[in-house]
């Protein structure tokens, strides 16, 4: 039986691995984005499990509220990654380290 | 409540969102600024700023929205400066041939999320109205997209903001569950007494979430990057309203969701709040250009404000109100004054930039002093009496560690004085490396008008500024 503890575990392996992929990911600024995003499946994930076990319909309220905040958080992180690559004409993580101390 | 009942409580925001969406249908087709453009948008500031203070109190929404006489003065302060930013960053990039629509738009956007923050009743309205504040600011860090500078700071003030506004998102869903409602109200209710584990976790989630914010130690790494590449104007504004908004998070789920937690968010919070005061004060000792000196100013700074928040209660509440409204003046004004400044159409950027600036133009020179020395704390400008308002709160509140922390913060200020001093002794004995361009002449009016304020005016300003404060601060969680 998968009851509300297992949920909250996957919410939490999903969120440790999102702040992870931000820290110690070197490579890529797409890689930081897909963590990101991963964060906030890890809250979806937790919002829903909660609902389903409160019997409260709030939580997948939220739910959709945080997908549609992610869907224009995505929008303006990559326009602002386009504007970078212009710059640079490169996108990895090490490059982003004109200003420093 | 009748439905025209709620919307007459939300006025404030209702008119800047929808000037917003009318000035980005007006730039789309106009497809320029132009004066009247602008004018447009600082009026729409404005007139939410009046709306906010003569709109009456009450829940909207079933206590999604809360507006009391806190977040009225809260709102005031933040549209106001929200105004002043719309003209600086106007004239700024007018100077520089690059003039953009986009601009007064993104900064009303900005206001309307702040507005939201301030007046949030309920863990999705806080959600919605950060995230709204954050978006607009990542595009306005990286607005001179031209520069590699500014579309690294964006970038970087994107990715750090993306993590804490999913980190406090974490630690809402955690509150949400183990609460079983995203209300403060209800939160307040379901925890009464005692705290489960589950609950604390969440708020712990939530204050670092909001210390990123806020760009408290130990969440302030992204501060100094995102203010050296950012546009002057726009840092002016980013260490202003959107500190206040954030610090007004703070009181709203501190106060209204977690009031009988006192004694464990206050640990939590003296912590951050000293970590802040001391990286400020000692990382920024060895920094020689001034965006990230007073990157590092405004982190110290915070911690001062976070020491009111930990306080709690009305003199908490009312302590934070003054110190952040008073700092906001000083900030403002400064990097008004930093934006008028140029050197063969260079912007002045370190502090070896600015030596001898006394023989070349006193007034902006003496201004900026006054901006050092109000930092600094030294009486009578305006920022002894923002610190004085907060050791005394921290002092009275009868907790020891609390006192401590006074005691330590007021240590940290020396420490910080060093830099303020050192600029200062730039601009007065240092020989002059060539000629000053003429000045900006509307930021130049700002800065010498938040001077004023800086030195003479607040005195007479404290007359109705701290009863107000002091209402605001009453009338908190009261309705």
């Amino acid at each position: 039986m998968i009851g509300l503890p297992h949920y909250l575990i996957v919410a939490a392996i999903l969120l440790t691995i999102g702040v992870f992929g931000i820290f110690v990911n070197r490579k890529n600024i797409i890689v930081i984005l897909m963590s990101i995003e991963l964060i906030l499946l890890a809250v979806n994930i937790n919002l829903v499990a909660f609902s389903a076990y409160l019997h409260n319909v709030v939580g997948q309220i939220f739910a959709m509220f945080v997908l549609t905040v992610a869907a224009a958080e995505a929008a303006v992180g990559l326009a602002i990654l386009v504007t970078f690559f212009r710059n640079r004409g490169d996108i990895a993580v090490d490059d982003a380290s004109m200003m420093k101390g | 409540m009748t439905f025209s009942a709620n919307i007459s409580l939300v006025l404030p925001e209702l008119l800047l969102g929808v000037s917003a969406l009318v000035l980005l249908v007006w730039g789309a087709f106009a497809k320029k600024t132009s004066p009247v453009f602008t004018g447009a948008a600082v009026l729409a500031l404005l007139a939410a700023a009046v709306l906010a203070a003569i709109s009456p109190h009450g829940h909207a929404f079933n206590g999604v929205y809360s507006a009391d006489a806190a977040s009225a003065f809260a709102k005031v302060a933040i549209f106001v400066f929200s105004a002043i930013a719309v003209v600086l960053g106007d004239r700024w990039l007018a100077a520089r041939g690059d003039q953009k629509f986009e601009f007064p738009v993104l900064v009303v956007l900005s206001a309307v999320g702040m507005g939201i923050t301030a007046s949030a009743g309920d863990l999705i309205s806080l959600y919605i109205g950060v995230e709204l504040q954050s978006l607009a600011l990542y595009v306005l860090a990286a607005f001179r997209r031209d520069d590699a500078k500014a579309s690294e700071a964006g970038l970087k003030y994107f990715v750090l903001g993306a993590l804490s506004s999913g980190i406090l998102l974490y630690g809402a869903s955690l509150i949400y569950g183990f609460a079983g409602s995203t209300r403060f109200a209800d939160i307040a209710a379901a925890s009464h007494g005692a705290h489960g584990l589950g609950l604390l976790f969440g708020l712990i989630f939530v204050i670092c979430g909001l210390a990123f914010k806020v760009s408290a130690a130990p969440f302030h790494m992204w501060t100094p990057d995102v203010y050296e590449g950012a546009p002057t104007p726009v840092v002016g504004f980013f260490a202003a309203a959107p500190k206040l908004a954030a610090m007004m998070m703070f009181a709203r789920v501190l106060g209204d969701a977690f009031p009988d937690a006192v004694s464990q968010w206050r640990q939590v919070l003296i912590i951050a709040a000293l970590l802040s005061v001391f990286v400020g004060a000692f990382a920024g000792l060895a920094q020689t250009n001034l965006k990230r000196l007073w990157a590092y100013s405004s982190i110290a700074n915070v911690g001062y404000a976070l020491l009111g928040v930990a306080t709690g209660g009305e003199t908490g509440l009312h302590s934070m109100l003054m110190f952040m409204v008073l700092y906001m003046v000083d900030v403002t004004g400064f990097f008004a004054c930093l934006q008028a400044l140029s050197r063969d159409g260079k912007p002045l950027e370190t502090i070896e930039d600015m030596a001898g600036l006394v023989k070349e133009r006193p007034g902006i020179a003496l201004a900026m002093t006054a901006f050092s020395l109000s930092a600094l704390g030294l009486p009578p400008f305006s920022g002894f009496w923002a610190k004085f308002y907060v050791f005394k709160a921290a002092m009275g509140s009868g907790d020891v560690p609390l006192q401590w922390a006074a005691v330590l913060g007021l240590v940290g200020s020396v420490v910080a004085a060093f830099y303020y001093l050192r600029l200062i002794k730039a601009m007065w004995f240092d020989a002059p490396v060539g000629a000053v361009d003429k000045p900006q002449p509307t930021a130049r009016a700002i800065g010498f008008a938040a001077a004023l304020f800086s030195f003479p005016v607040v005195l007479v300003a404290l007359v109705w500024l701290d009863p107000a404060a002091k209402l605001a601060a009453a009338a908190f969680g009261h309705l």
